[in-house]
């Protein structure tokens, strides 16, 4: 909104910051309250239904603290997450660290591969009226089939070829990647106007010239957003990778094992390090955007 | 065949392909042939290539069932696929979309009347699409129980925020000079909003709808990776490529593409139809 830009220090932190932590301030009584709302009745069952004379407060108590409760409070998720973090070596699989950095290794070689395979594709399909034609409609029909249902597919065939680990995950988010990056990039390279390429002409630049002098950085404003995007699909593609394999580390896989053994503690925790490491991948490519694209997005 | 025929035989048919293709998209951008026949030939003979390579390298089914294999499974698993494609798409798929964009729709009618909330979800929202939502599938699971509701609870998380984000963004599109007009008229609130502010929001709206449609198959199919009853595309597509069934993997993939760029596919049509109007339709006509 540009009644931001009239105000100044605190008033304008304030501004900014103050409806969002109010929000956040509601989430989280409402979500104490669904906590002994939703646990009421095995807490009720269990434990209260033994002690007669019991009040709200017992229950309170008692709801926010259970071991296996249908909704655990927020500090219940945050204490185990702490501890999961801070508690344990790095390299321990209790750690969910560890597993965050075995499902960003997967994310960021998908992103890689999937960034780079959509950027040669861009690159084709733009000098090639033929490709163009007949291979672009395909990439974006593609955009609408969910290409997160032959991730079991990948893990089985590359697991017949004696392939496990980082890699299937990576050829997941690689081909989440691919697709956004490859559309966004042939937009861009298509983006700089006739008067820009003219002028390019009378400076007699060859096209590899045009190409890197003109079309590259002209593609940049275009590129960013869809890596942003990129990389959060990536993520989900790694996620989803550890699934079906039964993998032993990883985000997916505590997910996975957490619904076995009914530890919703633990899947809640995993659940807030997956988001905290999307925000944080994200956050990372949208540093690198102001960092590469200066005068662009602010 | 010996091998020693097939390599030139490949050959030259992959310079025909190449041709023809190169032919068909010479033509003129107008045309329809060209339009929707370059990248229609295409497929056809990437289809042709894939059934003949398949064949000619004997490539294991595990790794890549030949197009015939997968026509055939289709049509076997024909009765199984349905009672999959009701499960997933029907139940789960449509009407947790239908229920997280109105969800979202709605939302955002309420909280655009207050700048204060809307400036303390956006950059919520905002963050929502950076976080991997599948996750709460087990927790879904585990609140809904294995059937369809706890896959449509997923699909409602995933699309809400989307609908919610492009509502808001359609409702802040119409002008200061409109909303003059329509003050000058003696509208009021709800007048403006019904003949002014959700019509120019439509294009938005439909955005949000499209993109939600890809997320709901996904949600839908994803959520049943994490147990479902024994129906479900996921769930046939997990359980398949478990036994190394591939033939009926494909197929059960071959449905949920279709699904999805048929819905997509609708969607699109809905919104030619509902916003005639708009600069971006107009110009494709």
């Amino acid at each position: 909104m540009a009644l931001t830009d009239e105000r100044s220090g605190l008033g304008a932190a304030w501004f900014r910051v103050g409806p969002v932590l109010t929000v956040l301030a509601i989430v989280l009584l409402l979500w104490y309250a669904a906590a002994v709302w939703l646990n009421a009745p095995q807490v009720i069952e269990r434990t209260l239904s033994s002690q007669p004379g019991w009040g709200a407060l017992d229950l309170m108590r008692l709801t926010w603290s259970m071991d296996r409760p249908v909704l655990p409070a927020p500090h219940q998720i945050a204490l185990d997450l702490f501890d999961s973090v801070f508690g344990w070596p790095l390299d321990s699989p209790r750690n969910l660290l560890y597993h965050a950095a075995v499902t960003s290794s997967a994310t960021l070689l998908g992103f890689v591969l999937g960034t780079l395979l959509g950027a040669v594709l861009a690159v084709l399909i733009v000098h090639s009226r033929t490709l163009e034609r007949s291979l672009f409609p395909w990439v974006i029909a593609s955009q609408t089939v969910p290409v997160l249902a032959i991730a079991p597919i990948i893990i089985v065939i590359m697991g017949s070829m004696g392939l496990s680990g980082v890699l299937p995950k990576a050829i997941i988010s690689m081909y989440l990647c691919f697709f956004p990056v490859a559309v966004a990039l042939v937009k861009g390279l298509r983006s700089p106007g006739v008067l820009e390429l003219e002028l390019m002409h009378t400076y007699a630049a060859s096209p590899r010239h045009t190409f890197w002098m003109l079309r590259v950085p002209a593609s940049l404003p275009f590129l960013f957003p869809s890596l942003r995007v990129g990389i959060a699909a990536g993520l989900v593609g790694a996620i989803v990778g550890e699934l079906p394999t039964g993998a032993q580390a990883g985000l997916g896989a505590r997910l996975l094992t957490g619904s076995y053994y009914g530890n919703t503690v633990q899947i809640w925790s995993a659940l807030v390090m997956s988001a905290l490491l999307g925000l944080f991948l994200t956050g990372c490519v949208a540093a690198a955007e102001r960092w590469l694209t200066p005068g662009g997005r602010r | 065949m010996s091998m020693a025929w097939r390599i030139p035989l490949l050959a030259l048919l992959l310079a025909l392909a190449v041709l023809s293709v190169r032919r068909l998209a010479a033509l003129d951008e107008h045309s329809l042939v060209g339009r929707l026949g370059t990248p229609l030939l295409f497929g056809a003979w990437l289809l042709l290539f894939w059934q003949l390579l398949v064949d000619a390298f004997e490539v294991p089914r595990v790794l890549l069932p030949a197009p015939s294999l997968i026509w055939q499974s289709l049509l076997a698993g024909a009765g199984v696929l349905l009672g999959d494609f009701v499960q997933t798409v029907l139940h789960s798929a449509l009407i947790g979309w239908a229920a997280g964009c109105t969800l979202g729709f709605i939302t955002g009618v309420l909280i655009d009347r207050s700048p204060f909330l809307q400036r303390g979800l956006l950059p919520l929202a905002a963050l929502a699409s950076t976080v991997p939502l599948i996750g709460i599938a087990p927790i879904m699971v585990m609140w809904f129980g294995f059937d369809w509701h706890s896959k449509a609870a997923v699909v409602v998380v995933m699309t809400f925020f989307p609908m919610l984000v492009n509502t808001l963004a359609g409702l802040a599109e119409s002008g200061h000079m409109e909303r003059d007009l329509m003050r000058s008229y003696g509208a009021g609130y709800w007048r403006t909003l019904i003949a002014l502010r959700l019509p120019v929001a439509l294009p938005f709206v439909f955005n949000a709808l499209k993109i939600n449609s890809t997320l709901a198959m996904i949600g839908a199919i994803v959520a049943e990776f994490f147990g479902s009853p024994v129906a479900g595309l996921g769930f046939r597509i997990s359980t398949e490529a478990a036994r190394l069934n591939m033939g009926l993997v494909w197929a059960a993939i071959v449905v949920a593409a279709l699904s999805g760029s048929l819905f997509y596919g609708l969607l699109g049509w809905a919104e030619r139809r509902a916003t005639f109007w708009h600069p971006s339709i107009r110009t494709h006509v």
